[in-house]
């Protein structure tokens, strides 16, 4: 039986360009007591010596997780809501595989925990209804957790895109990137 | 001779600073806190709401509050991590008292209020009532900026009572109150997401006021053009349409050239300079040799740019004009912002919708704290101490004699120099800490030696209060009930959470405990802080800054009222001037000739760099508060000199590089780091740290002549590579440097 109150409605848009590298969201993360104090959402400067540019990046929940399907161990699920679970502690063998697997960079694995951890879009929060903690005090904009409606109304300019394209691999995500108007895929790289 | 008693390092292993970081599993209770208390965050002047979980007469952490209007839930880091301070290891839990050679030791409160009395007596029976001075702080709430404008002059009987708000905005409100005769942001910001054009002069919103960031985008969002003045790239810099890296302590030239092209293309709202204005002749005479050339010249930005910002200001039918200290923290602050209130005026947008103009104010209470006559020429109300008429209707509500009320006395850094020279002899300070924040603060050190008596009000024993003989705990933001003022003008509800822990008290009891033992009881009957609030109300009644109106229910009813709000019936304003009506004396808004003057200090052979100051966004002002969070230090562990790679390379600095920064006040040694964010003349080294660490040593003492603020943002200096790299970024030295 379903008993969380996840909101199917909602959706996580993030947005790289807005970041203002303020850290709000790391810390904001780390509250969550699951984590440990440890934030499963990483910012980054681009290139100090020439921007103050920052790049922020979450787990994007992939359609056909990677991750999970490099996992030797089977820790990786995915949920009927489509979220990407961090590693179930009693099975993950901290071998690393997903680490490598993930075409966006984001699992990390725990050295002192010998585990692999990322987001899970703060599945204790939005399986009660609540927002991600991350995109709720994000102060700028660069993450967003609501409707497609209301994140149609803040961006006129802006079109959300799930769609991503590594070479010769696509992946698609529950996670949307926000990018010019029109745009339907992201070519991340081109081999 | 208020020297530390012991070695600074010994206070430091006592009182801190030191890193309080939440335990990995969280604290106890956060799922079932005993209450929620919604609140606002305890640093800048947004203000943001949000609710903090209570258990066990504990903040154990926080939830965002989403429904408060201005920030829906958003939070800088600096606002997700304010709750670690509750229960924080260093916070002072009895009073304390200086033993020459042991350090402090705790005193009962009777010992240590006798004591504050008895040397207030002593030093004003022997030197005159002005001889003992006080300064507080921005960071209180209107309450208690109310209750220590009318202990100074009530209890305390001395006129040398100013505040910190004298290193913030004070040009802001001077400038404002000769423009418009009233002193607040002319909107509410939600005006600013339908701006057609956004000026942002002299602020690093980003990591300053990081949740307005989200109403400038919002206005680009809906195709504002926006505009952002800053001798570096910043955040907010980076995406704007046009950035104007302006060589430091040169804006109002800016400003001139971008009227001067206003009046030469005919960008001007004829009907409201005609019929709402005075001295538009003036401004314009000032500004008549102030072509592109020169400008480009005098502020080393572009033609061309200065060219398009007058395009895109000029003919626009909306605008939101925003400045912060970069334009205010000058010799000429006073003269910047008016400058830029002419290119308000000129253009007749004010008094609109999607019309704006602002002072971003940096302190929690920015706002409030500059209206209630905590500053050394003003009364509440916003009412001026010089004027007879003010001084006897705050004296009536006081219920004193005209006679007795003190007059005009020195400002923050003026009573500082008092004190070196010897007219001033005892001090008390709450929530100001001088020898981090104030410019040239060897001389503070020097100060804080001289004086006979020292007592200070506060949660954390401070660098400053670390020369204190008595030092009284105080109480957090969280433990009292109270108002404060946002950097839009609404007035909003401090909630009380928690007791203050140990023997600590609320800095409400502790000053009307003191002004009993002065023997001014009758005149401070208060039993809470509604009822302050009250007084404060019947004092701000028809003065310009009008609170009267206000009730603690309307503001909880109505998350904040904007002031001015008369009577209980008014809404209150969150947009001035939709009238015309201005607060002058004559009703009219007033242009002001304001020709061009270099900043104090100019660069020259021996110190040919321009040094300028500024924030990171995971610290706050003098990190009395910051520098004791663990995940703040981490995240900007120590100050570093920001540096253009080609003046880098001209002086053979390479990245992290200790380099010593010599100015006409000192030296000091930074770590480099190389960015071309920044001008190529200029250096920056953000404030918010002590002692060697200090880039606050080095800045220049120069004030407004008006506004009496200090230059902070602009020095000369001369960079000296130590050909020897920094160590590792060494937080617990950094932020507890001595």
């Amino acid at each position: 039986m379903n008993t969380t109150t996840f909101r199917t409605d909602q959706e996580f848009f993030l947005d790289p360009q807005r970041c203002i590298g303020c850290h709000a969201c790391e810390m904001a993360c780390a509250e969550c007591e699951t984590n440990g104090q440890l934030p499963m959402i990483h910012v980054d400067y681009v290139d100090r010596f020439f921007t103050t540019q920052t790049s922020v990046q979450i787990c994007m929940h992939c359609e056909d997780p990677v991750c999970a399907k490099a996992c030797p161990a089977d820790a990786i699920t995915k949920d009927e809501f489509g979220i990407v679970h961090t590693a179930n502690t009693a099975r993950c063998i901290a071998c690393s595989n997903c680490v490598n697997a993930c075409p966006f960079g984001v699992p990390k694995k725990i050295e002192p925990m010998d585990l692999m951890m990322k987001c899970n879009m703060c599945y204790d929060r939005t399986s009660a209804g609540k927002k991600p903690m991350c995109a709720t005090v994000c102060p700028s904009g660069a993450l967003f957790y609501g409707t497609r409606e209301e994140m149609g109304k803040r961006r006129p300019n802006s079109t959300p895109v799930n769609q991503f394209r590594f070479g010769k691999q696509s992946v698609k995500t529950k996670v949307n990137i926000m990018m010019p108007k029109g745009a339907t895929e992201l070519v991340v790289d081109e081999l | 001779m208020a020297t530390v008693p012991v070695p600074v390092e010994e206070v430091i292993s006592r009182f801190g600073p030191s890193l309080n970081f939440p335990p990995a599993e969280g604290y106890p209770g956060r799922d079932e806190p005993d209450e929620v208390v919604k609140t606002h965050c305890c640093f800048c002047g947004m203000q943001c709401g949000i609710k903090l979980l209570v258990k066990d007469n504990k903040i154990v952490g926080f939830e965002p509050w989403e429904e408060f209007p201005f920030n829906e839930g958003r939070l800088c880091p600096k606002g997700v991590q304010r709750y670690l301070q509750n229960n924080h290891t260093d916070r002072l839990l009895e009073p304390l008292e200086r033993v020459e050679g042991k350090g402090f030791r705790p005193v009962a409160w009777d010992a240590a209020l006798d004591r504050v009395v008895s040397e207030i007596h002593r030093i004003q029976a022997r030197y005159g009532p002005d001889a003992f001075a006080m300064l507080s702080g921005v960071s209180l709430t209107n309450e208690k900026s109310y209750l220590a404008g009318k202990f100074a002059r009530v209890a305390l009987k001395t006129r040398n009572l100013d505040y910190n708000g004298r290193l913030c905005m004070v040009s802001a409100g001077a400038g404002n109150k000769k423009a418009f005769g009233l002193d607040r942001a002319s909107n509410n910001f939600e005006d600013l997401a339908h701006a057609e054009v956004v000026m942002v002069c002299g602020s690093n919103v980003s990591e300053t006021f990081p949740t307005l960031t989200h109403w400038i985008w919002q206005a680009r969002d809906n195709g504002a053009k926006l505009i952002v003045v800053d001798p570096r790239l910043t955040p907010i810099a980076r995406t704007a349409d046009l950035h104007l890296p302006i060589r430091p302590g040169r804006d109002s030239a800016l400003y001139g050239a971008i009227l001067h092209q206003l009046i030469k293309h005919d960008w001007l709202d004829h009907d409201f300079i005609a019929n709402h204005t005075t001295d538009f002749e003036k401004a314009k005479e000032a500004v008549v040799g102030y072509d592109l050339e020169w400008a480009e010249h005098t502020t080393g930005i572009p033609k061309e740019k200065i060219l398009k910002a007058a395009q895109w200001w000029g003919p626009a039918k909306t605008s939101f004009l925003l400045h912060a200290r970069g334009i205010e923290h000058h010799s000429k602050g006073v003269e910047n912002v008016l400058a830029c209130i002419n290119l308000v005026l000129a253009t007749g947008r004010i008094g609109k919708p999607y019309c704006g103009y602002a002072t971003i104010t940096g302190q929690g209470n920015g706002q409030g704290g500059r209206e209630h006559g905590h500053k050394c020429d003003q009364l509440p109300g916003n009412r001026d101490i010089e004027n007879p008429e003010h001084r006897k209707y705050i004296s009536s509500v006081w219920g004193i004699e005209e006679k007795d009320l003190p007059g005009k006395g020195l400002t923050a850094y003026e009573i500082i120099e008092a004190i070196n020279r010897g007219e001033i002899k005892g001090l008390l300070s709450i929530c100001f800490n001088p020898l981090v924040s104030l410019p040239n603060n060897s001389i503070v050190r020097e100060a804080l030696e001289k004086l006979e008596f020292y007592t200070v009000i506060d949660f954390f024993l401070s660098e400053t209060a670390r020369h204190a003989d008595i030092v009284l705990p105080g109480s957090l933001h969280e433990e009292e009930d109270g108002t404060v003022t946002t950097a839009e003008g609404r007035v909003v509800r401090i909630r009380k959470a928690v007791n203050p822990p140990g023997n600590a008290r609320t800095d409400t009891s502790i000053l009307l405990e003191i002004a009993r033992r002065l023997g001014a009881e009758k005149y401070f009957r208060f039993g809470s802080s509604e009822e302050i609030f009250n007084e404060l109300r019947v004092a701000s009644k028809g003065g310009t800054a009008d609170y009267n109106g206000i009730t603690y229910k309307k503001i909880e009813d109505n998350m904040g009222v904007f002031w001015p709000c008369p009577t209980e019936d008014h809404p209150g304003t969150p947009r001035l001037w939709e009238d015309r009506k201005f607060k002058t004396a004559d009703g009219k808004a007033h242009f002001h000739g304001v020709p061009y003057r270099e900043p104090s200090e100019v660069t020259d052979a021996e110190f040919p760099v321009i040094l300028t100051t500024g924030r990171v966004v995971s610290q706050y002002l003098s990190g009395s508060q910051t520098r004791r969070i663990g995940k703040l230090v981490q995240q900007y562990p120590e100050p570093l000199l920001e540096i253009h790679p080609k003046l880098a390379a001209r002086l053979g600095i390479q990245e992290r590089e200790l380099v010593r920064i010599v100015t006409r006040r000192g030296a000091a040694e930074f770590p480099a780091q190389l960015v071309e964010t920044i001008r190529e003349d200029t250096v920056f080294v953000p404030y918010h740290w002590p002692g060697k660490k200090s880039i606050n040593q080095l800045t220049s003492g120069h004030l407004d002549p008006i506004s009496k603020i200090p230059e902070f943002k602009v020095c000369a200096c001369r960079l000296e590579p130590l050909q020897r790299q920094a160590p590792p970024p060494g937080e617990t030295k950094a932020h507890a440097s001595a």
